[in-house]
């Protein structure tokens, strides 16, 4: 089966729907027109621009250009983590912990999953590589996000609970456990809603548009069973490694509660 | 049988703070809101980075983990805090039948949900749970500020008659007068960056 190529014309009747419901919007005063149509222009230039890319990368299929662009990933999801935290530690902290957390559970286990389960040759070819990357980085991102910024503001809030537990002896950990193991629970919780609703309530893009390009579903399913196993195993370690790096953090050598290494960050 | 000894320890606005809280005695320290009481003694409990050397007995809190010296040298803060939904999950075992009578409880006190606790039965329960951990030091910041008169004379005598029979080490932030005469060996006020020794007896 072969694919359909879409004429660049054509994407243009999809945006004169977009220009349709713009102009419902504005006529319906909903404040949302000029946010709609900026979102739509940056949707058409970045894809188009990451498709340059990608054409240039699936040329050249060089490991230190895939690398190259694994750590522009890499570093903008580490940007995204830190923006979503409302408090977050002071100086390189709120963005190295995030960014090592990602790194250390996306890569590790994007790898993985190419050298031992799918197998390309190289084990780094761009097509399997940088998609499989990119899903992992995407939802690992929402993961650590979401249990950083879980972690900083219960710690923030049950400050005088966690004092009063350091005054009866308990060690650091024993005194945030609670808010640890509730922080990890906000981190995993889409990912395993996630695999709960697949298939039922949603069908998964990946898979989706694996069979849109030719692909029987059998082997599209198969895939996307992988995809999700593996973002839930990257994301829970990915949120395993930021919360008990973040919570030592709020710590300090004499196991003292350390808030003013927190940041509130207005919005 | 430990004592507690502060020398020069700056923390906040106070500078070179130096006393000794012998053991089985009770040093009270009193001074305005905001003075600095409560964070001379969370520098005590090594909650607060301060500078000078602390000791109970001949053992530097440096050289203990920190939770190991809050184990020995426990604060109890002015606004107790509860994070089980039961009264008895914050307990050891055995201190959950060893409740003292004087403090006023019925016998099922332990089954009790937290959130029927008033503040004072909040204040005279988290005096036990510190004291049922065995401690050497005690650090009270105001135990009896939400407690009625006579609620306020039981408890003193109880907490006196316990540091005596258990030779505790007790620093005890008061705004009292009457207390402070009650329970005090030494009284000292702040006043500016200093401890003034105000009075006391041995």
């Amino acid at each position: 089966m072969e694919v359909i190529d879409l004429a660049w014309w054509k994407l243009g009747l999809a945006a004169v729907l977009v220009l349709a419901l713009a102009g419902v919007s504005l006529w319906a005063r909903l404040g949302i027109t000029r946010s709609l149509l900026i979102a739509s222009v940056r949707t058409g230039i970045q894809l188009a621009l990451i498709g340059l890319v990608l054409e240039a990368l699936f040329a050249s299929a060089r490991l230190y250009w895939i690398a190259l662009l694994a750590t522009v990933m890499l570093l903008v999801a580490g940007r995204e983590v830190m923006a979503r935290q409302q408090r977050r530690l002071r100086g390189i902290w709120a963005f190295g912990i995030g960014t090592g957390a990602m790194f250390v559970s996306s890569f590790a286990v994007t790898v993985l999953a190419l050298t031992v389960i799918i197998g390309p040759s190289p084990w780094y070819a761009p097509q399997y590589a940088i998609p499989l990357l990119g899903m992992m980085l995407g939802n690992t991102m929402t993961g650590v996000a979401l249990s950083l910024d879980r972690l900083n503001e219960s710690v923030w809030h049950q400050r005088a609970v966690i004092e009063n537990r350091l005054m009866l002896g308990q060690t650091w950990r024993q005194a945030v456990e609670d808010i640890r193991k509730d922080a990890m629970r906000g981190g995993m919780m889409p990912s395993i809603n996630a695999m709960a609703a697949a298939g039922i309530v949603s069908l998964p893009g990946m898979m989706t548009g694996q069979i849109l390009a030719g692909s029987p579903p059998a082997v599209a399913v198969k895939y996307q069973i992988l995809v999700m196993l593996i973002i839930t195993v990257g994301t829970g370690f990915g949120a395993l490694m930021a919360v008990s790096w973040g919570s030592r953090r709020l710590f300090d050598e004499r196991e003292r509660l350390r808030l003013d290494r927190l940041v509130k960050v207005g919005k | 049988m430990s004592e507690l000894r502060l020398d020069t320890v700056s923390v906040g606005t106070l500078k070179e703070v130096s006393l000794q809280v012998g053991s089985g005695a009770v040093v009270c320290i009193s001074g305005a809101s905001g003075s600095g009481k409560s964070r001379l003694l969370r520098a005590v409990a090594d909650l607060e980075p301060h500078d000078g050397r602390i000791y109970l007995d001949d053992i530097e809190q440096v050289s203990l983990p920190a939770h190991e010296w809050r184990k020995r040298v426990v604060m109890i803060p002015a606004d107790s805090q509860w994070w089980f939904d039961e009264v008895g999950a914050h307990f050891a075992e055995e201190a959950r039948h060893t409740m003292p009578e004087a403090l006023g409880f019925p016998p099922g006190v332990m089954d009790w949900p937290v959130s029927r606790l008033s503040s004072g039965e909040r204040q005279r329960l988290a005096l036990w749970r510190a004291l049922a951990m065995a401690p050497e030091a005690l650090l009270l910041d105001e135990p009896t500020a939400n407690l009625d008169e006579d609620m306020t004379a039981a408890v003193e005598v109880w907490l006196l008659d316990e540091i005596r029979r258990r030779n505790l080490a007790v620093l005890w932030v008061a705004h009292d007068q009457g207390q402070i005469r009650r329970v005090a060996n030494h009284h000292y006020r702040i006043s500016g960056s200093q401890l003034e020794w105000v009075n006391g007896s041995y």
